[in-house]
This record gives structure tokens, C-alpha cells and sequence, in this order.
């Protein structure tokens, strides 16, 4: 491990290939460039790693002020979130230098990075906001959250009382549980992660089969696909 | 768009669905490919519909997609 001020960086186990030609054979010339110092030793790799941050900086603050407005976070502690997905980034991307395989500019890649740990960080942020169910179910909740016309309860009371039906009869608790938890109750995916102490693509692939059976659930009984004369 | 059309939306999934880890995987070639005009979608059916379905990994895309476009300006 090196050090750049605070932040902690994992030299590639895979850099052993070592100078810059070697490493960069096959990217584009700005791409080489970067693997090339980032893959070295010395002060010119330090001067590569402090540019990195510098742009991983920048491209963060920009992502934060970009999600801004629809997060509850603010101020200085917006900034903070930006350059905690920063420093993280920039451990993420020294420790995965190897797996670049410059199927796009290497600054891409990096970004990428940026992009997973200012996710991260929102997730973790809206967790410790107070009042925030998991487990709780108001089905009360369900009508708006798709948009549903109060005034229109006739028409879709029973498409919504079928749908909890089918997520009491053919959900696993675990598929349930992850349903209730970004349905009903609102809690943002990636806080779901964190919560369960799993990773995003589980969490989705749990969603995504509780979605494929509610959906066929309630196409068997005529609520959805090509026939749903039964239900507005 | 009312309400049951936007159930049907969200319960209806596709085949082609990569999931997560795919997308994240390829996040950066698709998003490149998208910010210079290239059909990344057909080139990517299944990212792309992994894309519209889960908010996480769509707003990960958009943010890289805006990064990219910013600094091409």
C-alpha cells in the first residue's frame, strides 16, 4: 500500500507487467499514458495518482449536484459524499488496474467508479435518516405510488387487492420482504443493499423474479396482458 | 400515464434483463458508445433493458453519460 495525503492506495497485484509499453500495448495513447504511470513507481506515479483524484473530485461533485435535488442531503455534507466516492474511487480503481481492458478511454473506466461509490454513499446516507420503515406494510401507500386516481377506486380496488393476494401466496419472504421494502415503504435499493448486507445485483435479481410472478399471478387471473377487460 | 399502466410497467419484465452485475460491468463501454451517437442500444439489448428497469444502475448510467458529455464540452 501507498499513501497520497489520506488516501489509501492498493498497488495492483496484477501490475507486474511493468513498464509503461508493456502495460499500455493496445489502448488508445491517452489511456496508455495513464496505465502506463498508474502501473510505475515513483513520483511520477504519485503525480498520476494526485491528477486522477483531482478529475475523480470534479466528476463527483458533479454527480452529487446533478442527484442534488432529489436527495435530503446538502451543504457541506454534499460535498463531503463527493469526496468520500472520490478517495473510494480511486482505491476501487488502483486496485482494479488490471482489469482494464481499454474497451473504452481509460477516464471512462474510472468514472464509472465514481458513479458506483456516490450510490454507495446515498444509500448508507438515507439509512440514517430516522422513520425510515423496512419492514413495515401499509398497503394504504400502494395506490400512489403508482399513480392510481383516488377518485377512480372503483376501477382499480380489485387489480390492487388481487396484486396483495398474489404477494401473500406466491412470494418467498425473502422476495417479500425486498418487494414490501422498494414498493410499499419506498427505501431506495441501494439502502437495501446495505441494510441486508447484500449487493445491488441480488437485491434486483430478488426483485426481479417477485416481479415476474406477480406479474403472471395476475395476468392468470385476467388483471394483466392482452385480456384486462377485467380491471381499468 | 395512469396507474395500471404504470403496474404493468414495473411488474413486466424482460428476458433480455442482464442484471446488475453485467451492467455494471459494462457500464463504461455502453455509456461511451451512447455519448458518441453509436447504437448502443441495439448493440446492447439486454443492457439497455436492464437499464430502463432498475433505477440504481440507470441513474449510475446517466450520471457517467452527463460526466462524459460535460467533458466533451
Amino acid at each position: 500500500m501507498e499513501y497520497l495525503g489520506s488516501i489509501v492506495v492498493m498497488v495492483p497485484a496484477d501490475s507486474e507487467a511493468g513498464g509503461t509499453r508493456d502495460v499500455a500495448a493496445g489502448f488508445d495513447p491517452e489511456s496508455a499514458e495513464w496505465l502506463g504511470e498508474l502501473a510505475g513507481t515513483g513520483p511520477r506515479r504519485e503525480a498520476a495518482l494526485a491528477r486522477l483524484h483531482g478529475m475523480l473530485v470534479r466528476i463527483a461533485q458533479g454527480e452529487v449536484r446533478r442527484r442534488g435535488p432529489r436527495l435530503q442531503i446538502t451543504g457541506p455534507e454534499l460535498d463531503d459524499v463527493a469526496y468520500q466516492a472520490a478517495a473510494d474511487a480511486l482505491v476501487a480503481i488502483t486496485s482494479k488496474l488490471g482489469q482494464f481492458r481499454g474497451e473504452s478511454r481509460f477516464t471512462t473506466w474510472a468514472y464509472k467508479f465514481v458513479m458506483f461509490e456516490v450510490s454507495a454513499k446515498v444509500g448508507r446516507h438515507f439509512w440514517r435518516n430516522p422513520g425510515v420503515p423496512l419492514d413495515a406494510e401499509d398497503w394504504d401507500r400502494l395506490p400512489d405510488r403508482f399513480g392510481f386516481d383516488p377518485a377512480q377506486q372503483a376501477e382499480w380496488h380489485d387489480l390492487l387487492g388481487a396484486l396483495h393476494r398474489a404477494v401473500d401466496q406466491e412470494l418467498t419472504a425473502r422476495q417479500r420482504k425486498v418487494f414490501v421494502a422498494i414498493v410499499l415503504n419506498g427505501v431506495p435499493l441501494d439502502t437495501l443493499v446495505v441494510e441486508l448486507g447484500s449487493n445491488r445485483n441480488a437485491i434486483y435479481k430478488t426483485l426481479f423474479d417477485a416481479r415476474r410472478k406477480l406479474w403472471a399471478a395476475l395476468a392468470a387471473n385476467g388483471y394483466m396482458g392482452d385480456d384486462t377487460s377485467r380491471s381499468s | 400515464m395512469n396507474g395500471r399502466s404504470e403496474l404493468d410497467r414495473f411488474l413486466r419484465t424482460d428476458p433480455r434483463d442482464v442484471s446488475c452485475g453485467k451492467a455494471m460491468e459494462m457500464l463504461h463501454i455502453y455509456a461511451e458508445l451512447t455519448a458518441a451517437g453509436g447504437p448502443a442500444e441495439e448493440q446492447y439489448p439486454g443492457i439497455a433493458a436492464h437499464l430502463r428497469a432498475c433505477g440504481p444502475c440507470g441513474e449510475d448510467f446517466e450520471g457517467l453519460l452527463a460526466a462524459l458529455r460535460d467533458e466533451a464540452h
